[in-house]
């Protein structure tokens, strides 16, 4: 029997019984689906926040708390105000390259409208060094910080839910019990790798920030290195002015490439734990497959002793369940796939996180959806092929 | 077949039994040394009384089944020695089978069923509808080749998996009470399609009847009773 005979008997065998294939091969077909959705989004996120951090400029360095092993999770930081301005002082050729920040998530209000902010205490250098632009109004000002006046520059966000349809220069915002005046609006910026949405910021200067957020810390301190040439003299001063003050593992220096090497990592991980998860409904899905294929074989034991008869061999009897088995699971799959596809393009449209569709998921999915219908279609085709015809053409 | 087999028998079965084995101590013994040859365009009756091991007998001749011990050859071979590949090229090329419950596949048209055997031989599909279409035509159900099973009587069924048995020409027709499920109007005129493809081809034929007017028509007659040949005439 011609591998092409095998395939149309084995379509005409599923046709017969649309409705029960349809249900059989639903859930391979979700398991494929939320393969290609899940991988897809993790995939996005991963591009996305690499891209963003990439986004940052190469010559940006990051001061963190902790030993720089962030599987580790967050940890409390030592800096101090102090550390920003010695490190600051010690990097090669000149000041202003160091910046410190806190921050904290706070509700913001005026004139009645309430809104929750990203609030960040920044140092006098932050705008430059994280390469932000006042659109309009000024940024904070050095004696503003020096003396921790309460003025605030607002995110695109922030202004616009805080005076819809006004100009927020000159007003004034409050967090908490305490008052501060707009002098500022910052340009739109979109996703960036400090957060989803850093339009939603507020930023105040660091002491009064401090004073908000009860703390005498600062987070974390950037760097802009003046060449991507000399990131690694930048990074050994940084090293060595915080090394005074702090214990080696208290502090790390890190530069953007090895950001993006880690957070990529992680995140490629969640994507093959998403693909893994998604792929145990592949297998349940399989099973189903099994198991109707062996009430199809039961149900179809005539069939295969009369073709026995006319002359199949037992290696035609199993092929012929064997395609149905992987007609079954295949068409799961590239059904699965389209909707996958769908479901992706549905979540890059209206989530934060775009949804990266990506070839080794494509191919992932369609090659186990056929490998499971292999896999679980041998047993009842082995079981069909090896019937006896006598007794098969007895059976009621 | 070829002109040099046309002396040898087309098959022998030398004293083949057939013992079913139900359990430890419950043996059938269906068949207990059976030997006779079929020539090439003989006609013969098998009969026997309910259980005398009728069945059990045509499913050694056509190859379905193996005897517990003795020979069942064709051309020559022994069935015992042929493997899987073997037997199905044996079962497809050489035999067709009629059953006495027509075993037609209810999915599938007229014109489908009897395309079937065709599907395990090389040819195109457009070939093998044609020649299903003439065997069709040949048992006179040129106007049902799209009805399913279910859509025709008792006796277009049975003409239907005649056409099957057919059209691969075979060597051998293998009826096992080909009229058992007919009136017997109904089943005179499948015994007639059936002589008449008999002579016209010069197929063999071996019917299974337990009845005596259906078995009259033979050229020979072998009686069975309890796995043995008890009579056999011409
Ligand atoms: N698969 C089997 N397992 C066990 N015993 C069997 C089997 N097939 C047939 N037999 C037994 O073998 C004997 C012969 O059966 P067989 O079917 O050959 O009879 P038969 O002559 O065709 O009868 P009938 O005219 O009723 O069809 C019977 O006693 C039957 O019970
Ligand atoms: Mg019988």
């Amino acid at each position: 029997m011609s591998l092409r005979e095998s395939l149309r008997v084995a379509m005409q065998a599923l046709r017969a019984n649309r409705l029960r294939s349809a249900l059989t091969t639903l859930g391979v077909l979700i398991g494929v689906m939320s393969v290609v959705l899940l991988v897809a989004i993790g995939q996005g996120a991963r591009s996305e926040i690499t891209g963003a951090i990439e986004g940052l400029g190469s010559n940006l360095l990051f001061v963190l708390p902790g030993d720089g092993d962030f599987g580790g999770g967050p940890q409390r930081s030592s800096f101090q105000l102090d550390d920003v301005e010695r490190l600051d002082r010690a990097l090669p050729g000149g000041e202003g390259r160091a910046a410190g920040y806190v921050i904290g998530g706070e509700a913001v209000q005026a004139e009645g409208n309430r809104f929750n902010a990203t609030v960040f205490g920044i140092t006098e250098n932050y705008l430059g060094v994280v390469d932000r632009t006042v659109a309009r109004g000024q940024s904070l000002s050095a004696s503003d910080i020096a003396t921790g006046r309460r003025v605030a520059v607002l995110g695109a966000t922030s202004a616009e839910t805080l005076f819809p349809g006004q100009d927020p220069i000159g007003r004034t915002v409050s967090l908490g019990a305490i008052r501060y005046r707009v002098v500022g609006v910052l340009d739109r910026v979109g996703t960036t790798a400090f957060g989803p949405d850093v339009d939603r910021q507020v930023l105040i200067p660091v002491s009064a920030a401090q004073r908000l957020f009860g703390s005498t810390r600062i987070d974390a301190i950037f760097v802009r290195a003046e060449s991507t040439v000399g990131i690694e003299a930048d990074r050994e001063a940084a090293r060595a002015a915080l090394a005074e003050r702090l214990d080696e593992e208290e502090f790390s220096v890190v530069s953007q490439d090895e950001i993006i090497g880690v957070v990529g990592d992680i995140l490629q991980i969640l994507t093959w734990v998403l693909a893994a998860i998604a792929g145990i409904s592949l297998l349940v899905g399989g099973v189903g497959v099994s198991n109707i294929m062996l009430v199809s074989v039961s149900e179809r034991t005539r069939e295969i002793g009369l073709r026995k008869a006319m002359g199949a061999r037992t290696r035609d009897i199993t092929r012929q369940f064997l395609f149905e088995a992987v007609a079954l699971t295949g068409l799961g799959g590239v059904v699965g796939l389209g909707l996958g596809i769908a479901a992706a393009e549905v979540v890059a449209a209206v989530a934060p996180v775009p949804a990266e569709v990506t070839w080794w998921s494509i191919a992932l999915a369609l090659g186990v959806s056929v490998l499971v219908g292999l896999v679980f279609g041998v047993l009842p085709a082995r079981r069909a092929g090896q019937l006896d015809p006598v007794a098969a053409l007895r059976h009621e | 077949m070829s002109g040099g087999q046309e002396t040898a028998p087309l098959l022998t079965a030398e004293e083949v039994t057939r013992v079913y084995v139900l359990g430890r101590d419950n043996e059938v013994h269906a068949l207990r040394g059976v030997s006779f040859a079929v020539d090439h365009g003989e006609h013969v009756a098998i009969v026997g009384s309910s259980g005398s091991g009728k069945s059990t007998l045509l499913n050694l001749l056509g190859a379905l089944d193996r005897p517990t011990s003795g020979h069942v050859r064709y051309h020559g071979r022994d069935v015992r020695d042929m493997d899987d590949t073997e037997l199905a090229q044996l079962r497809n090329a050489d035999i067709g089978f009629v059953f006495q419950s027509f075993q037609l596949l209810p999915r599938l048209t007229a014109l489908d069923n009897v395309v079937l055997p065709l599907v395990y031989r090389p040819g195109s599909p457009r070939e093998r509808r044609e020649r299903a279409r003439l065997a069709l035509e040949r048992v006179g159900l040129a106007d049902r080749v799209t009805h399913r099973p279910g859509e025709l009587s008792g006796g277009q069924q049975q003409r239907v998996a005649i056409a099957r048995a057919l059209v691969t020409e075979p060597a051998l027709l293998l009826a096992d009470e080909p009229t058992g499920n007919l009136d017997s109007r109904t089943g005179e005129e499948i015994m007639i399609l059936l002589e008449e493809l008999h002579r016209d081809r010069g197929t063999a034929l071996v019917v299974i009847t337990h009845e005596a007017e259906v078995a009259a028509r033979a050229a020979r007659r072998i009686e069975l009773r309890d796995g043995l040949i008890v009579a056999e005439a011409a």
